[in-house]
């Protein structure tokens, strides 16, 4: 049996979450990660940590203190200043070797799964892949993640007991983040970060990001199937008028008709809306995984055996052709 | 300079329209289900052909898994790869990603001198997007991962690379050798080339490595070299609704609709 760099008996009782940075502050899924730590470590005991690594990035500390680390170890560094994977690899693996935490947890982000996936190699432990739910077993000082299988049908419990650190990268969405605490503070650990420019091997020669757009936080949203036939623009349309985002199932998004981002689902993204508007949805349970958390669920397909209208809460057996035009309409009316 | 060497890392899984578990077992049910190659795994082999369009390369493709794969897989030397190599052994059976990227990083040093890698985003089945990281880290070579497009400057010895990422894109340069995951669906894998059937399906003589024809040691491949452990499975729950149907012509039920958006959102 491969044994992992440190024992499970040598790890500290911590719980270790790595803060993405994001514009002024950290991406969404560390927030609420930060929130749903805080709350397993109060139940176990434990220590909650934030690790950050950056190039200036000391006052965003109080932040991570603020959404309820106890401690943030600080790694600042210049070579740090881009995620490069091996230049951010390097200096965690720095930082777990001295902390030696029994759990370490990631957004499972395009960077969050980059820097999971070498770090599970080069620590020789186990690693559960976008999750959707954590649990802290505190009398075996293990960690339980959830995942969901086999296209949605099934939740798998996933765990790896004899290694350390126990690792999951969790699916943005699927934890609520608390509002700051600004009284709250925190102990900040520097690290001195050994880093050569020879260990960063990619450069990003440019990036475009345009209006990034993040359907998790969207209290409404507009979702079209193969039912609305291509038509997004009546989608774009009608969520401007209830200020809301347009999602979508695959085939849309495989046909080109909208962009990979808005995929909603399995595969896609999982949003917690207050209301989510179906219009053309059959209802695959790997489509229902991506909106089954709205508060409410309004469904619109002509055929009435439609998996959806099991999922939902009011149910329209209509074209969505009719209904749309129909409900744009009425509030625009509304409206004036 | 030599050509490129490029090896495209796939897998079989179960067709995901045919996916049924067993309500019992709470498994997958075998029986029936047809297999496919993992879609992610075409758009990885299609961008490893089309730099081949461009340029003197050599593609292998490397697979883990038990012997039904061979004739499957047998589509990519259709498409335009020149070898196949296949690690079958029971005693990699039930390897999760630490111990799968292990033995495929060991197979990769068999096969020697490689440039790049290319795999899929994510498996259809398992669905971690771990093995690139993964290999990656093995191998002890850069990654870019989410790719839609790449250029190689073989001279320089560096990739030039497209990344996804949230919000728009980003143009990476890596070293190589670099192992590189492909963003599902950022090309259109091409049809197999009629040519090369008779050789790819008969003659094509496919390299199957079992445990000892690698150098690997014991206790990192297989369910051995597996820590993650799979400690229950439920159905999910489904929540209860509502169900209520709102009646009525299109304009009735838009006012219906519009009635309980407001008193959701205010």
């Amino acid at each position: 049996m491969v044994a992992s760099l440190y024992a499970p008996s040598e790890a500290n009782k911590a719980l270790w979450v790595f803060l993405e940075i994001e514009g002024d502050g950290f991406a969404s899924v560390s927030v609420e990660l930060l929130s749903k730590g805080r709350d397993l470590a109060d139940r176990a005991g434990w220590t909650l940590c934030g690790l950050l690594l950056g190039s200036d990035i000391s006052d965003r500390a109080n932040q991570a203190f603020q959404y309820g680390a106890d401690e943030v170890w600080l790694l600042d560094h210049p070579l740090l200043a881009q995620f490069d994977v091996c230049g951010y690899s390097h200096a965690t693996m720095q930082a777990i070797k001295e902390g030696k935490p029994s759990v370490f947890l990631l957004g499972a982000t395009a960077n969050g799964r980059d820097l999971a996936g070498r770090l599970a190699v080069r620590l020789r432990t186990g690693l559960n892949a976008d999750c959707t739910d954590l649990i802290l077993d505190e009398d075996r000082a293990v960690l339980i993640s959830e995942v969901t299988g086999f296209g949605g049908g099934v939740i798998a419990l996933l765990e790896s007991a004899e290694h350390c650190p126990q690792m999951s990268t969790v699916r943005p969405g699927v934890f609520i983040a608390n509002d700051p605490d600004p009284s709250r503070q925190g102990d900040l650990v520097e690290m001195k970060v050994n880093l050569k420019k020879a260990e960063i091997r990619s450069r990003i020669v440019a990036r475009h990001v345009g209006e990034g757009v993040d359907l998790t936080q969207a209290p409404v949203l507009i979702c079209g199937g193969r039912g609305i036939d291509g038509d997004f623009e009546s989608l774009r349309e009608l969520a401007a008028l209830v200020d809301g985002e347009v999602g979508a199932t695959r085939p849309p998004v495989d046909e080109g008709h909208i962009d990979r981002e808005r995929q909603v689902g399995q595969t896609g993204i999982v949003c917690r809306p207050k209301v989510a508007l179906n219009f053309g949805i059959s209802g695959a349970f790997h489509f229902i995984v991506g909106i089954q958390d709205a508060e409410t669920i309004i469904a619109i397909n002509t055929d009435p055996e439609a998996p959806i209208f099991n999922h939902a809460d009011y149910c329209i057996v209509e074209n969505a052709h009719k209904i749309l035009p129909a409900l744009i309409k009425t509030l625009k009316t509304e409206r004036e | 300079m030599s050509d490129l060497e490029i090896v495209v890392c796939m897998k079989v899984v179960p067709k995901s329209e045919e996916i049924r578990v067993d309500k019992e077992s709470l498994l997958l049910e075998r029986t029936g289900v047809r297999s496919e190659i993992n879609p992610p795994d075409m758009n990885a082999l299609e961008m490893a052909l089309l730099l081949k369009d461009d340029q003197p390369a050599r593609i292998s493709i490397l697979s883990m898994g038990p012997p039904f794969f061979e004739p499957i897989l047998r589509v990519g030397l259709a498409m335009g790869a020149e070898r196949f190599f296949l690690m079958s052994d029971r005693e990699f059976a039930g390897a999760d990603t630490l111990a799968t990227t292990y033995t495929l990083a060991q197979g990769i040093e068999k096969i020697g001198d490689i440039d790049l890698i290319f795999c899929g985003e994510e498996s259809a089945d398992g669905a971690t997007g771990q093995v690139p990281p993964g290999l990656a880290e093995w191998l002890d070579t850069p990654q870019v991962t989410l790719a839609t497009e790449l250029t190689v400057d073989r001279k320089k010895r560096i990739a030039r690379v497209r990344r996804e990422i949230k919000g728009g894109h980003e143009i990476q340069e890596v070293d190589l050798p670099a192992v590189i995951s492909v963003k599902t669906a950022s090309n259109e894998p091409r049809f197999i080339d009629y040519h090369r059937k008779p050789w790819a399906f008969e003659e094509a003589k496919v390299v199957i490595w079992g445990h000892d024809d690698v150098d690997v040691e014991d206790g990192y491949i297989g369910l051995r070299g597996s820590p993650t452990v799979v400690s229950g499975l439920r159905e999910a729950e489904v929540r209860e609704r509502r169900k209520e149907f709102l009646r009525g012509s299109p304009e009735e039920v838009a006012k219906e609709i519009a009635k309980r958006l407001q008193g959701i959102l205010t």
